[in-house]
């Protein structure tokens, strides 16, 4: 939407996040990594909402964690509005934490149950030293009629609360201290269909007032698509696919993206009764120990023997739609010629030569 | 008990009609709530209130009803009962009238239940020994919390290399047996010629604060484990990863969201280990390693009563009762508390 600054307001370059596997009792040892997240890259343009989707278990929370350092990165950089924040301490990230926050998914587990609304939302003022009680109170009441609560609730318990009036909470706190970036995991997948429209109007609205650039997490392909702007598709710690939202659900690339968008509900029986759904065979394979290859390819059904040796890049087919895949769906021959390796995000090693030649043959 | 009534917890969000400010309740004034409708918990703490207050009027009751100094022994004293001079070591009351046996009990105000073999009233021992047994039990029992908290958060919150040095600190306290170690402490500092000396502190052997650190101490990892196991999981909750989020320091990380969530856990061990610790106190007094006289304890009461348990029973008779009522009130007040502050758990054992 707009761009004051220029460039885009946070930006990843590979970032790996491993998680060690510890054994033993008294010296522990690694014995393994998760790959939690496996060199990522890609941009969040300011003011957009950036939608970021996966099955569970594909890394996409922990991404959105190492957005706003909840932990360090394994390597990697995170660049927000022009300053690396991956290797900031958390003493050196405490001022860049005004403008960067984050609203998680568990209404119930991230609100502490033995504080009043007031101080839970009124926290980040404090922390950060931002007027005196009398002056907080005013803010945060402000803020919880904001988000659709009343001011008198100030002094209630979170348990007093719904799921949705609790995520709103949550919503409330994250704004507290005017950030410019917000990322959401998944912050409607706990809640009921009905409520879940109310609080992504409410993060909708909060959006044009607050003039917020969103990070939005989520498994649920139906949500996203209504709030954002971009989609990132991501599968076991890749980002697989990165296109803009219309265009990602009009003419998916990947073959999990396909097989993601056949899961989503159709309202219309006849129309979904009509249409091909594609079953995924296999679970995740395990982060510990991910195939070779690309990743995908051994729940993939077009998957050939190439697709088990080399890893494919990320392939920019236009207009901004990102792929990584050797067999592409939905592409014809002159796209394919004109397309080119995104030498930003893929892995250094990675190269021409991987880029596919062939349109994918409809299999079966 | 007191059946779990969810509507009592469903919010009353409608309250704004009323108008002015409002105050939601907090879950301690919930968990008060629960705790005043379960009537066995009352019961037992009016139980444990009683005995405190008694036994906290044992100076009243010795000089005003009894008039009698229980720390002094009085073997060729006299005293007035019905009208006829009685002693109180009477020659021989037994068939053969061998030895010498204290006056039994008067169920009057003076020697109410009786002489110990010292010519003491026993009555007013009692009172006495529950004063130092109660002071001993809370003060340990509360020593041992503090500790176990500090340490608790320290260790849980930190993890890593302080969590394996605090735990393992802990069960090195734990691999002892709690008599055998209590006993082998009070040798030692019961023993030493002067007392201990430690910078400023002076403590005589007699001193109460012997028996309450090394029993306060002991029971350190009792308490300890509970609350680390806590910690380390409200470390990783969402609410905390959020503090963190907003740039929160360690200390407000541990005192503003982690310690108010340990509390309630504290709050239902601590009557526990009131209980436990009165237990020990007595039993190391009983061994002459607790209380020294002539100051008394139930369990140095119990001792006297010892060699008198078939002439005289109530000697031992008496402490024993308070120390059953005593213990039985603060358990069945922390299964109350328990219950009260932690409603889930109830359910959980009825289903």
């Amino acid at each position: 939407m707009s761009s004051q600054n220029g460039g885009p307001l946070l930006e990843a370059e590979h970032v790996f996040k491993y998680f060690p596997i510890k054994r033993g009792i008294l010296i522990q040892r690694e014995v393994a990594q998760v790959h939690a997240v496996d060199d990522v890259s890609l941009e969040v343009r300011r003011g957009e909402t950036l939608g970021l989707v996966g099955e569970s278990g594909c890394g996409k929370s922990t991404l959105g964690r190492c957005f706003v350092r909840l932990f360090p990165l394994t390597d990697g950089r995170i660049v927000f509005d022009g300053q690396d924040i991956s290797k900031l301490s958390r003493r050196g990230m405490r001022p860049l934490r005004r403008e960067l926050q984050i609203v998680f998914q568990d209404p119930y587990a991230s609100l502490n149950p033995r504080k009043r609304v007031g101080s839970i939302v009124g926290a980040p003022l404090a922390i950060h030293g931002i007027g005196d009680r009398r002056e907080r109170k005013r803010q945060v009441q402000e803020l919880l009629e904001k988000v659709g609560l009343s001011p008198e609730h100030y002094n209630r318990f979170p348990h007093e609360f719904s799921g949705g009036q609790r995520q709103r909470i949550g919503v409330a706190r994250a704004l507290a201290l005017r950030p410019k970036l917000v990322i959401a995991d998944e912050p409607v997948s706990a809640l009921d269909v009905s409520i879940q429209a109310q609080v992504i109007n409410l993060l909708a609205d909060l959006q044009e007032d607050f003039e917020l650039t969103y990070v939005f997490i989520a498994h649920d392909l139906g949500v996203v698509r209504h709030v954002s702007d971009r989609i990132a598709v991501m599968y076991l710690g890749k980002i697989v696919e990165l296109s803009p939202a219309e265009e990602l659900y009009e003419r998916p690339i990947m073959p999990y993206t396909e097989a993601l968008l056949s899961a989503v509900p159709i309202p219309d029986p006849r129309e979904s009764a009509g249409r091909e759904r594609i079953v995924l065979e296999g679970d995740v394979p395990s982060p510990i120990n991910p195939p070779s290859g690309c990743r995908f390819h051994p729940r993939c059904r077009y998957a050939t023997e190439i697709c088990s040796q080399l890893e494919p890049p990320l392939v920019d087919y236009g207009n901004g739609h990102l792929a990584a895949c050797h067999h592409p769906l939905n592409v014809d021959k002159e796209t394919l010629a004109r397309a080119t390796v995104d030498d930003r995000r893929t892995p250094a090693e990675a190269d021409e030569a991987a880029k596919p030649t062939e349109p994918a043959q409809r299999a079966r | 008990m007191a059946v779990f009534e969810p509507e009592a917890e469903l919010a009353t969000l409608d309250t704004e009609e009323f108008g002015g400010e409002v105050v939601g309740r907090s879950p301690w004034a919930l968990a008060g709530r629960r705790l005043v409708r379960n009537k066995l918990a009352i019961a037992a703490v009016i139980v444990f209130v009683l005995i405190v207050a008694v036994s906290f009027a044992a100076p009243l009751y010795a000089s005003h009803i009894a008039h009698t100094n229980p720390f002094e022994s009085n073997l060729s004293g006299t005293f007035q009962q019905n009208g006829k001079t009685v002693q109180v070591i009477q020659q021989g009351a037994g068939k053969l009238g061998l030895g010498e046996t204290p006056v039994g009990p008067t169920w009057h105000a003076k020697y109410l239940l009786g002489a110990d073999n010292q010519g003491r009233d026993v009555s007013a021992r009692v009172l006495y020994g529950g004063r130092a047994s109660l002071e001993i039990g809370i003060g340990s029992a509360v020593l041992a919390s503090l500790l176990a908290v500090v340490f608790g958060l320290i260790a849980g919150f930190f993890g890593g290399w302080t969590d394996a040095f605090l735990s393992r600190l802990m069960d090195l306290i734990w691999a002892f047996p709690v008599y055998l170690l209590a006993i082998s402490l009070a040798t030692v500092l019961l023993t030493a010629p002067n007392g201990l000396r430690i910078g400023f502190v002076h403590l005589s052997a007699s001193s109460l604060w012997v028996p309450l650190t090394i029993i306060g101490v002991i029971y350190v990892p009792y308490v300890f484990r509970p609350i680390r196991g806590q910690v380390l999981s409200l470390r990783e909750r969402e609410f905390v990863e959020a503090a963190i989020a907003q740039g929160a320091s360690n200390a407000r990380l541990i005192f503003s969201e982690i310690l108010p969530n340990v509390a309630s856990t504290v709050v239902v061990l601590l009557p526990l280990m009131i209980a436990t610790t009165i237990l020990t106190e007595s039993a190391l007094s009983y061994l002459s390693i607790g209380v020294q006289p002539p100051n008394a304890s139930w369990g140095t009461v119990i001792q006297d009563g010892q060699g008198l348990l078939y002439t005289r029973p109530w000697v031992a008779i008496a402490p024993g009762i308070m120390i059953v009522l005593t213990v039985l009130a603060l358990n069945v007040l922390g299964d109350g508390l328990r219950d009260a502050l932690d409603p889930r758990s109830k359910l959980r054992m009825k289903g």
